[in-house]
């Protein structure tokens, strides 16, 4: 068995800040075989179990290594439509690969990567799983295009439903488009991945903000939709509440993201501006802040800051990135919190008034609560000031709907992700609050399992399914034992 | 049916210009012309290149299942559509109703206020409070008599209709908040007025009425880009605290408004919009040299590409 990881091929950081092409470069065959090789084939495998949607690991790796790559789409198909997407954006050090026991000393298998070279083949080569759909005449209507409303779409459709996804934006995908940018997650397979759910038949309708153009109610009661799966994920994005916070050259986060990657702001010929400085100072420490401060070096910031109110050990984004952000320049002031946004005599940014923190008493989330150090106030120069704190709910299906919501303003779902309202379900960051991609899968998932129980259909996994290593539940409820499944080539 | 041609598409059914700034759009969407209620707003892509920008719904029909928009061509995207939507021809992506729709107050007497372009968005609001039984006094300030539209439209529903010019070649002389210091005189007991107009304007409506401590609500304009509260781009000081005009308003109390906290951010883009317009000006005036030269005339390779082409064709 091979010790050492295969070599992982990034774009060096002086030349990736010019570009928004992907930072790392896929897995050659060659990679792959090195990397399947260190797999140790688990009988009773920890990866799978820590694996969101329990694809079957051992059993797709197995397959790279007999050189039957389309095995190994089809293995992982089986639980997981968009393996090019998890592959890249799982945060897998704390999933698959954290407990992977390869990992106990050397290295742990590098699943994610293994699974976009998956992936990013089937793409290339246009392989498809689509089985064979007996239609059932329920008709399902999904909200929201994002992770969760996808996973959902496929579960549905592929046990014979006829379903429709509604999206406000005029293109699909949610945070997978307007949110993780292009150097970690090309549009290409964000499209590719979502051709494959049109091919079983999912509709996509764009430009439909569901909530105002029609209400969930009239979506059951007038629209003739047998079951609602509600997916609108985690808008409404939280601002610091402190003086100066409406200047010009504060924005969210997600503003920033979307004019540059949904509207293409950072493309020539297209129209939507973006705001640009010379020093920004970013606030927060999750994926989205750095997500956030490298774009704005790829789209010419002369120097980039990130703000954090807690340490390094506490810094909620994927350890990778942080480590890319790094690499790539970016200043981290950690124990920093501001507490004014200074501008000009014209309503722009100038500055930031700061406060050093420091560590006291754990707080109920079990971190160590950061308190200001008194007198320790300076300032700090920055021309446009990010904001990426969190979000909060949505406030518009609320508004327009029955629905329950909790006191957070979130709807509320049972264990089985079943709303208040009768065939209406809902999953992903609209019911959890912000969480990862591959979670909001899982979410779309479980709620697809529950609408299937509710609807009456009768789920195939378990009534056709013989024993089998690995996976706990099959996403599609395809069997390969079973005559019904069609491999197809788009040509 | 190809799939481009299916997966978007809005098509313009009747254009009326008003001015040679000041046009107006009646789009298909039978959906939306059900849904959308006074005060409601839409985010537009003219082409898939374009910009989302929010239009006001200025009127809707049921029975026709279309909406209508008046626009003012203002910058690169609103001057554009001015060339490019002509009847037949699709927006990219109409999306809404987007925004909470204006409360039909049950007050006996009101006032509604539109000033230029506001005119437009404050007709169904008007025609809503006539309908729920309300007197309905009509406040509409142009700069001058041939920018005046709809004045029969309003005529219709209105019990009284002050018309204000800047200049004064027709109505009072003045602007809006002269019409509004003439309906007060008139009308000691007005319970509410609604202003809809740029910021500027209702901003002196908000004057005007706050020593009579008369009830003003207004419909903010922010810069938008979703529309559907996920950026915050559009945010606004309402009484200090901070709300989403796209989904919180865009409604507001005039009197609790920031007014200037509005203008200032409205001026976020300002040299990149004007970037933007002069590109784009600058490709008109070389498509207006190619095409006219006779030589060229016959073969159109010089002139720049249809936006709409991607959607209609293929």
């Amino acid at each position: 068995m091979p010790q050492q990881r295969a070599p992982i091929r990034e774009q060096e950081p002086a030349e990736r800040t010019k570009n928004f092409a992907e930072v790392a470069h896929g897995f050659r065959v060659e990679d792959a075989l090195h990397e399947a090789e260190r797999c140790l084939l688990c009988p009773d495998p920890a990866c799978v179990a820590g694996c969101p949607v329990g694809i079957d690991i051992p059993g797709f790796i197995q397959k790279i290594s007999a050189k039957d790559y389309r095995g190994a789409y089809d293995v992982i198909a089986d639980t997981n439509l968009l393996p090019a997407v998890c592959g890249r954006v799982c945060p897998q050090e704390t999933q698959c690969e954290g407990v992977c026991p390869v990992g106990e000393t050397l290295e742990p298998v590098a699943i994610g990567r293994l699974e976009r070279f998956v992936g990013d083949k089937a793409i290339q080569e246009g392989w498809s799983s689509v089985p064979y759909i007996e239609p059932n005449s329920f008709r399902v209507g999904i909200v929201g295009s994002g992770p969760a409303g996808m996973a959902c779409a496929a579960d549905m459709a592929k046990a014979g439903c006829d379903v429709t996804v509604y999206e406000a934006f005029h293109l699909p995908g949610g945070v997978l488009r307007y949110g993780i940018p292009d150097f970690r997650l090309p549009n290409e397979v964000i499209d590719a991945e979502i051709d494959n759910l049109r091919r079983l038949g999912v509709k996509f309708e764009c430009n439909t903000l569901v909530g105002r153009l029609f209400t969930i109610e009239q979506m059951i009661d007038e629209l003739g939709f047998d079951a609602v799966f509600i997916g609108t994920g985690a808008g409404y994005p939280s601002f610091l509440g402190i003086p100066g916070d409406s200047l010009n050259g504060v924005l969210s986060a997600n503003e920033l993201l979307t004019r540059c990657n949904l509207m293409r702001a950072k493309d020539a010929g297209y129209d939507t501006p973006i705001p640009l400085g010379q020093r920004i100072a970013v606030i927060g420490s999750g994926n989205t802040a750095m997500d956030a401060m490298r774009v704005c070096l790829r789209l010419g910031a002369g120097k980039v800051h990130c703000i954090y109110r807690r340490t390094r050990a506490e810094c909620p984004a994927r350890a990778e990135e942080v480590h890319h952000a790094e690499e790539e320049g970016i200043e981290f002031h950690w124990l920093t919190n501001p507490i004014e946004i200074l501008g000009d005599d014209k309503g722009n940014v100038r500055g930031m008034r700061c406060i050093r923190m420091e560590l006291g008493e754990p707080d109920e989330s079990g971190r160590r609560r950061p308190v200001p150090v008194a007198g320790s106030e300076f300032e700090f120069e920055a021309d446009l000031v990010v904001v990426a704190i969190g979000t909060n709910a949505n406030p518009i299906i609320g508004q327009t709907s029955k629905l329950k919501l909790n006191r957070r303003g979130y709807i509320e779902a049972d264990k089985n992700l079943a709303t208040s309202m009768a065939g209406v379900f809902a999953g992903g960051d609209i019911v959890t609050g912000a969480a990862t991609v591959i979670e909001a899968m899982g979410a779309g998932r479980a709620a697809a399992r529950s609408m299937k129980a509710w609807l009456g259909i009768r789920d195939t996994d378990h009534v056709y399914r013989t024993e089998k290593a690995g996976g706990n539940g099959k996403l599609f409820g395809i069997d390969l034992e079973e005559r019904n499944y069609a491999r197809v080539r788009i040509g | 049916m190809s799939k481009a041609s299916k997966s978007s598409g809005f098509e313009i059914v009747a254009r009326e210009d008003f001015s040679d700034v000041t046009y107006l759009l009646e789009i298909r969407h039978p959906l939306m012309a059900k849904a959308a209620r006074p005060g409601q707003f839409v985010i537009v892509m003219s082409h898939e290149h374009g910009e989302r920008i929010p239009l006001t719904i200025a009127d809707f029909n049921r029975t026709k299942g279309t909406i209508t928009l008046v626009i003012q061509a203002v910058g690169k995207t609103t001057r554009e559509m001015q060339q490019t939507c002509q009847v037949g021809t699709s927006l990219y992506g109409v999306a809404g109703p987007m925004g909470i729709p204006s409360e039909i107050s049950h007050a006996k007497k009101m006032a509604f206020v539109g000033g230029g372009l506001g005119v437009a968005p404050i007709f169904p609001q008007a025609r809503a409070a006539k309908e729920a039984g309300a007197y309905v006094i009509g406040i509409l300030g142009f700069r001058n008599k041939d920018l005046i539209f709809w004045e029969d439209k309003f005529r219709k529903c209105c019990d009284e209709l002050i018309v204000c010019t800047d200049d004064g070649s027709a109505g009072v002389t003045g602007s809006v908040t002269k019409g509004i210091q003439v309906a007060i005189a008139g009308h000691p007991n007005i319970d509410e007025f609604v202003a809809i107009g740029p910021p500027v304007m209702m901003k002196a409506c908000a004057e005007a009425t706050r020593p009579h401590k008369i009830k003003t609500v207004v419909s903010l304009n922010p810069i938008m880009v979703d529309g559907t509260g996920m950026c915050g781009g559009c945010r606004v000081k309402i009484g200090g605290q901070i709300r989403f005009a796209c989904v919180d308003g865009p409604d507001f109390d005039g009197h609790e408004v920031d007014f200037d906290d509005l203008m200032a951010r409205l001026r976020r883009f300002k040299e990149e919009e004007q970037a933007a317009l002069e590109r784009w000006s600058e490709n008109c005036r070389m498509r207006e040299i190619v095409t006219s030269a006779p030589v060229r005339a016959a073969d159109d390779s010089g002139s720049l590409p249809d936006p709409f082409e991607e959607v209609k064709g293929g």
